[in-house]
């Protein structure tokens, strides 16, 4: 091959790759296009404080799924921050053989574990004993999700913590607890709370591990065990359904909806710009 | 944010999560099932709340064979079918359950041709779509009952539920009934091993199929045909008649003697002026309540839903209950107790 | 983004697990306490690892022992007769996870190497955080997206004319439903390539210099240094990359259960409609009205949770040979 042939071939690979790049963003924009043309015009104030209409009727709003997205996730980040954290400090700072390595591969294996599963699991061992659905049974599926991710990268950011700080504080005459607590992971606290921002961003756009664990409800949120309604569960439902004022509402969700997701996925990155080595 | 306040506001916002919501309402009733009665049943527990404003009741659509699922493992506290549920499903609740007819209904044939003309057919020729032995708009059987429609030549995209249905289980009876080789083939249940056909999730998902896919067919509830301006066939019934599905002629199916326990499939009626496939929809109740408020609130809805709740029927394009049946439902609530003592006072 | 780290850099040296008291019963207390608290976290993620699936097997059981294996080869899913045989969601499972692997990888690698390699360092942050938006969608918008735009461009321009011209062959034939295996395919494309591609340019930008830099020093062009030496070296890493998308798309369900047309049955065309193990569950474990309906049911979960793992796993292994282990959370 002569030189001019591969300088061209060098030169024609890197348009196709920079086409491929191109191509590759083309969805989110044609995506958020969409959701933006689409559901703009839906959301209004009665879309976000108003309970659903009856079947048929035009109008109401989303109110309930939103607060019981939010009331699900607290539930999911009541179980998975505290264990996530405490794991993930036990991960980095245990010198022991055996155990990290099977609480280690246990959370990557969970990690790849297809969201369903965990409903399936919520509904066997919530549901089923409790004779109803609840948004408890919801929670744990959410939270199942949360741990793993909040384990791994609590993991990587106490490993990235200066050994010196902690050798600060044992030799200041601290307990290790305590220089684990109060020096380590105040430490680490930006990228532990970026695991848990990503975290929550994941779980908030979950439906399928609620579908039998929540159930939905169109009324307010009554108590813990009672069937709740969630964001994405109400958007899949009217995008199925054959109303239109229904699919204007579930653009209108969407939007709400991936525009959260997006925030807080944003601020996790934002957040780990300082922490992160530069490349 | 420090972790600590952090932990605080999960503390506060959990607990603030349990308390009553603003509807401040004291009681939550959770039911589940079909999606054949749900808008007419939405429409119910919008106006009981002016009736009785200590109770909501949460409903959500899940098909019948989530109804007669969930309530027999207790995980709400009502269901609601269009299949009468099977000896065998009944012998395997843990206790005695109550199929209380609350409203009448239509499963038309709905599709989405160019021009929306009024289509006629008879149980055989849908069957024999739905076996995919009719595959084109333009069959000869097809043009033939219908020879001033202009019939495109194109595939009939047959749409069916992928969701355990009791829609599925009326329209799937009527099949049975009309043809041998579909009754041996496919036979009768909530969900079924359909020869052909996509699948929708619920009333609402066939609904939504037919009306974004030129060239559907489906089969749905009344309502949802219409509320969706979607047409509804005419279906030629057993008297030879071409039926248009409505009020009248659902309510005209239902003129037959009923079993005691409510258990009847109206499909393929015999009088004359009766669309062949209606039925009664169900909600299903055990016959003694595990727990005594939510016995009563339950008894008293059926009972308002039987009366006062019927005046909303036609509106939904449900036929409302037959006066004789109301009679016969009505001693059946009163059977309905909590510890062996009947729910509802002597009226 | 991962911060780039390797094992055992900050293991702290002082410091040992359990904790030893340094001074007074004060502070063995709270050691103990501390030590209490963070042992019982773990073992509560073990258990509940463990209790899921022994929950999965404990369910499923009646359906192994009825069917065997015979579950995993036969077609048919008759729910009025009792019978089930998980074969058509395999297969859909499998063929529509494989077309989007098919549609994205080409995409996915050719914009890593371009991040990685070959863009100038003001285009990488933009289009790098463009790509990490699009992993962070739900998939139930995917899937109200497949709804109402993707399917009727399918079935009113490309599947009418993917018929006219390839028609002859069996993968493009029948009526032009727009909803099926092609939709589906096209959706999991669309929802893999963020990860290949991140993954993979993680695995490109961890070669080490000294390759690249031999090859141009031999006078070897950009593209030829990066498919010599960059490519070549990092082929491992890509492969698990690759296998990561495909773990992903083996396991997505809601925006599959949405476009893929939901009909239990093999058949040859992309056109016709199909169902995957995680659409069987979501439309059907809430109404399966006898125990063995769920029962298979919960077997088809089984091995969904068996697949997606074991492709997962075998993911990492081929990543870490060349990225180093520790990548967590962020997959």
């Amino acid at each position: 091959m002569s030189s001019a042939t591969r300088r061209f071939t060098s030169t024609a690979m890197g348009a196709l790759t920079l086409a491929a790049a191109l191509l590759v963003i083309c969805p989110l924009l044609l995506i958020f296009g969409f959701l933006l043309y689409q559901g703009a015009a839906a959301v209004n104030v009665d879309f976000f404080l108003h309970l659903p209409k009856p079947v048929g009727e035009v109008g109401g709003g989303v109110a309930n799924a939103i607060v019981g997205s939010l009331i699900m996730i607290a539930l999911a980040v009541s179980l998975g921050l505290p264990v996530g954290i405490l794991g993930g400090v036990y991960l980095a700072e245990s010198r022991d053989r055996r155990l990290p390595w099977v609480l280690r591969f246990v959370a990557d294996v969970m990690n790849g574990i297809p969201s369903i599963v965990f409903g399936i699991f919520a509904y066997t061992v919530v549901v089923i004993p409790m004779r109803r659905f609840s948004a408890l049974a919801g929670g744990l599926a959410l939270g199942l999700i949360m741990v793993p991710i909040v384990l791994r990268t609590t993991e990587e950011m106490v490993r990235l913590v200066p050994n010196a700080l902690r050798e600060a504080g044992l030799g200041l005459g601290l307990p290790q607890w305590k220089v684990s607590l109060r020096i380590v992971i105040p430490a680490a606290r930006a990228g532990i709370i970026t695991g848990v921002m990503v975290a929550v961003a994941r779980i908030a756009g979950e439906t399928a591990p609620l579908l039998f664990t929540a159930l939905g409800n169109r009324f307010w949120q009554q108590g813990l065990d009672q069937p709740i309604a969630a964001l994405p569960l109400q958007i899949y439902s009217y995008a199925i359904a054959p109303y239109d004022d229904w699919h204007r509402q579930a653009w209108a969700g969407a939007l709400v909806l991936i525009t959260l997701v997006f925030l807080a996925s944003l601020a996790a990155r934002l957040a780990t710009r300082g922490r992160a080595v530069a490349r | 944010m420090t972790k600590r306040s952090f932990l605080a506001v999960m503390l506060l916002v959990v607990p603030l999560a349990s308390l009553p919501g603003p509807a401040d309402a004291q009681l939550l009733m959770n039911g589940a099932g079909a999606t054949f009665p749900y808008p007419i049943y939405s429409k119910w527990f919008e106006e009981y709340i002016k009736v009785d404003p200590e109770v909501r009741f949460n409903y959500q659509s899940i098909g019948s064979g989530g109804g007669i699922r969930q309530i027999t493992e207790r995980t709400v506290d009502f269901g609601a079918s269009d299949g009468p549920m099977t000896d065998e499903q009944l012998k395997k609740a843990p206790a005695e359950l109550f199929h209380i007819p609350t409203v009448l209904g239509a499963v038309v044939a709905t599709y989405n041709l160019p021009g929306n003309p009024q289509l006629s057919f008879s149980g055989d020729v849908l069957a024999d779509v739905f076996l995919g032995r009719i595959t084109k708009w333009n069959d000869a059987r097809i043009k033939a009952l219908n020879p001033s429609a202009s019939l495109p030549d194109q595939p009939i995209v047959v749409v069916h539920r992928s969701d355990g249905s009791g829609t599925t289980y009326i329209w799937v009876d009527y099949l049975c009934k009309i043809s041998p080789e579909w009754e041996q083939k496919v036979g009768r249940g909530t969900s079924v091993k359909w020869p052909v056909g996509l699948g929708g999730k619920g009333n609402e998902g066939v609904a939504g199929q037919v009306k974004n896919a030129p060239g559907s067919l489906g089969y749905v509830e009344l309502a949802y045909a219409i509320t969706n301006k979607l047409p509804a066939a005419k279906i030629r019934n057993q008297a030879g008649k071409f039926i248009e599905p409505t009020i009248e002629s659902t309510t005209a199916a239902a003129a037959k003697s009923m079993p005691a326990d409510f258990r009847v499939s109206l499909t393929d009626s015999p009088g004359p002026e009766a669309y062949p496939v209606a039925s009664f929809t169900w909600l299903l109740v055990y016959k003694d309540q595990p727990n005594e408020t939510k016995g009563r609130s339950l008894v008293k809805f059926l009972w308002w839903a039987i009366h006062d709740g019927q005046k909303h029927a036609a509106a939904l394009l449900y036929a409302p209950l037959p006066a004789p049946v109301v009679k016969d439902i009505e001693a059946k609530i009163k059977q309905i107790t909590f510890s062996g003592k009947p729910l509802l006072a002597a009226q | 983004m991962a911060a780039e780290s390797t094992a055992g850099a900050g293991t702290a040296d002082g410091l040992s697990f359990p904790p030893r008291a340094i001074s007074g019963r004060r502070a063995a207390l709270g050691d103990r306490v501390y030590t209490v608290l963070v042992l019982a976290s773990v073992w509560l993620v073990l258990l509940l690892a463990a209790g899921l699936v022994a929950a999965l097997i404990w369910e499923s059981w009646e359906a192994i022992r009825t069917f065997g294996f015979h579950f995993l080869v036969t077609s048919q899913w008759d729910p009025v007769a009792g019978e089930f045989g998980a074969l058509p969601f395999i297969y859909g499972t499998l063929v529509s996870s494989l077309l989007a692997l098919l549609i994205a990888v080409p995409l996915s690698l050719g914009a890593a190497i371009f991040l990685a390699e070959l863009a100038p360092s003001w285009i990488r942050p933009p289009i790098s955080f463009l790509i990490e938006m699009l992993a962070a969608v739900p998939s139930v918008v995917y899937g109200l997206w497949g709804i109402f735009v993707l399917v009727p461009w399918l079935r009113d321009w490309v599947q009418p004319g993917l018929g006219r011209t390839l028609g002859f062959l069996p993968l493009f034939q029948g009526p032009p439903y727009g909803i099926g295996m092609l939709a589906a395919g096209m959706i999991l494309s669309i929802m893999v390539v963020p990860y290949i591609t991140s993954v993979s340019r993680e695995i490109l930008l961890a070669v080490p210099g000294s390759q690249r830099e031999a090859a141009l020093g031999l006078g070897a062009t950009r593209w030829e240094a990066t498919r010599m030496a960059v490519l070549r070296y990092g082929r491992s890493g890509l492969i698990g990359a690759i296998l990561l998308g495909l773990g992903r798309a083996l396991g997505e369900t809601m925006a599959v259960t949405m476009v893929i047309g939901n009909r239990p049955e093999i058949a040859a065309s992309l056109f016709a409609p199909g169902y995957t193990m995680a659409s069987v569950l979501a439309n059907e474990f809430t109404e399966a009205t006898s125990d063995l309906y769920v029962s298979a049911l919960v077997e088809i979960g089984l091995l969904l949770l068996v697949v997606t793992v074991v492709v997962s796993g075998l993911a990492r292994l081929l990543v870490w040979s060349v990225g180093g282990p520790a990548r967590g959370g962020r997959e």
